[in-house]
């Protein structure tokens, strides 16, 4: 009787995410995480070690570009729509317990050291607005204004960094501000000009102390020490592209996540098909990674062995494995259109890729690199897992 | 410097001589839409209410020539994260999508 109960739930839930987990049964959040169906406004709230799906979430807007970030106990997920909605969502009971709609078009966002604060990124109106993550009450606002007419920039880039404080760059402006939040709202603390041109996205190293902004206007990107109070941003890798023409870019890299693995660091390089390896301590290029095509993400496997890599339009159908010691491809897969995102389980033996295209969520072992089983999911996107609720940058 | 600006200036420079097709087949438009949505809509918003790059709803394209507008799709705008999609989709179909877009014919909800 009880296998045939678990047959049944199966086919249950391969057809309609129907199946809802009890609120009241006692159970951790450590490996629970949400998947993005864009198209719907929805999440589904995923178990990544039954690798099921427990429940569907309805009623969060325009998801396109959707990010979360999680509570520090790991129970709630801050969800940053693309329409400015900004959504705390119960992972436990299914419920958005509070939503607002605090801009016209918003990034992302980060949640501050201490978990009591959220910051979202703004396109329009272009800034930085704060609220408490207990209830989402607003906290105050910084207008990322710039030039005579102050005029507002759009703002990507936005990460959380030791001691409270926060860092972001002005894409329209070329500048790269910080950011704290006392009892009389938030402070801009620095603001550096002519970081170089149009900073399009960004990551904080996992120790708080490098915040690295992506160039799209030039081959470079802008690094800035914030361990170093005396510190600007300066420009590395400069003139990576050797003078040679980029290729057309159809999907921008996404910086945040992109891999730290031990003192390397992998980073894009803006149209062109190879990965940048940089050394964390000197901050210079030591090698290249040719690679399929463009990519999207890189990330780290949690240990550090390895980097996966996906890609922009039209080769999103495949996913590269960078082995990291011997810097070679040591693997590819072919998902079918449309891989977007890629999130490891908490320690890494196993990797969950969304491929929009075919409405599916594949998890991959990282050891095999075989297909584990695979999840239905309606024009899948970003996939979230609580653990990155205890990761500076994340 | 707003969308619309730069959309506008563009235009002025680069104009195109628009090549009368034929509407793309069903199926095609349908994948065409899947790709305005979930390609061009990675910049511009899955709803096209705009994102990095500027909205692509009929109020924001009105008024500009649909010429400059396919000469912006397929050539890109230089210094700016717009790429060129020539040889990706031939003009006909871009012309298509334009016609949509500035009709507002497309459901973006």
């Amino acid at each position: 009787m009880r296998i045939d109960r678990r047959m049944l739930l199966g086919g249950a839930l391969a057809t309609a995410f129907a199946v809802t987990a009890s609120a009241t049964e006692l159970r951790g959040t450590g490996d629970l995480g949400l998947v993005v169906e864009r198209a719907d406004g929805a999440l589904l709230v995923v178990d990544t070690t039954e690798r099921r799906t427990l429940r569907r979430i309805e009623g969060l807007g325009d998801l396109s570009h959707a990010s979360v970030v999680f509570s520090r106990d790991a129970r709630y997920a801050f969800v940053f729509g693309r329409d400015g909605g900004l959504s705390k969502v119960d992972l436990l009971t299914g419920g958005i317990t509070h939503r607002v709609i605090q801009a016209g078009n918003s990034i992302g966002g980060a949640i501050s050291q201490d978990g009591r604060v959220v910051a979202v990124a703004n396109y329009e109106p272009g800034g930085v607005r704060f609220f408490a993550t207990s209830d989402l009450v607003p906290l105050g606002e910084i207008a990322a204004t710039y030039g005579a007419d102050d005029a507002r920039s759009k703002v990507v880039g936005l990460e959380e960094l030791p001691d409270n404080r926060f860092v972001f760059s002005l894409y329209d402006a070329d500048e790269i501000w910080t950011a704290t939040l006392g009892e009389d709202g938030p402070t801009v603390t620095a603001r550096f000009e002519d970081v170089g041109t149009l900073p399009y996205d960004a990551l904080v190293t996992p120790d708080g102390r490098h915040y690295l902004a992506g160039l799209f206007g030039e081959d470079g990107m802008a690094l800035l020490d914030l361990w170093d109070p005396a510190a600007e941003p300066v420009r590395i890798l400069d003139g990576y592209g050797r003078g040679e023409a980029p290729l057309p870019v159809y999907k921008m890299p996404h910086l945040k996540g992109w891999s730290v693995a031990g003192e390397l660091v992998f980073l894009p390089a803006i149209g062109r098909h190879e990965l940048l390896v940089v050394d964390k301590t000197s901050w210079r290029e030591v090698a290249r990674v040719p690679v399929h095509s463009q990519p999207v993400f890189a990330i780290a496997r949690p240990d550090g062995r390895q980097v996966w890599i996906n890609f922009a339009h039209p080769d999103n159908n495949v996913v590269q494995v960078v082995d990291v010691p011997s810097l070679a491809v040591v693997g590819a897969l072919d998902l079918g259109p449309g891989v977007l995102h890629m999130e490891f389980t908490p320690k890494g033996e196993e990797v969950w890729i969304s491929v929009r295209d075919a409405d599916r969520i594949d998890i991959i072992d990282t050891a095999s690199l075989e297909r584990v089983t695979s999840l239905e999911a309606r024009s899948p996107s970003g996939i979230f897992f609580t653990a990155r609720a205890h990761r500076l940058g994340y | 410097m707003s969308g619309r600006t730069w959309v506008s200036c563009f235009v002025a420079s680069a104009l195109l001589p628009m090549v009368a097709a034929a509407d793309p087949s069903a199926a095609r438009q349908g994948e065409l839409i899947h790709l305005l949505r979930h390609d061009c809509g990675s910049c511009h918003g899955l709803t096209l209410k705009g994102g990095l790059g500027p909205p692509l709803l009929p109020a924001t394209l009105d008024g500009l020539p649909a010429e400059g507008l396919v000469a912006i799709i397929l050539d890109g705008v230089p210094g700016k994260p717009m790429p060129p999609w020539r040889g990706l989709l031939p003009e006909g179909e871009v012309a298509w999508l334009v016609e949509q877009l500035q009709a507002g014919a497309i459901d973006v909800e």
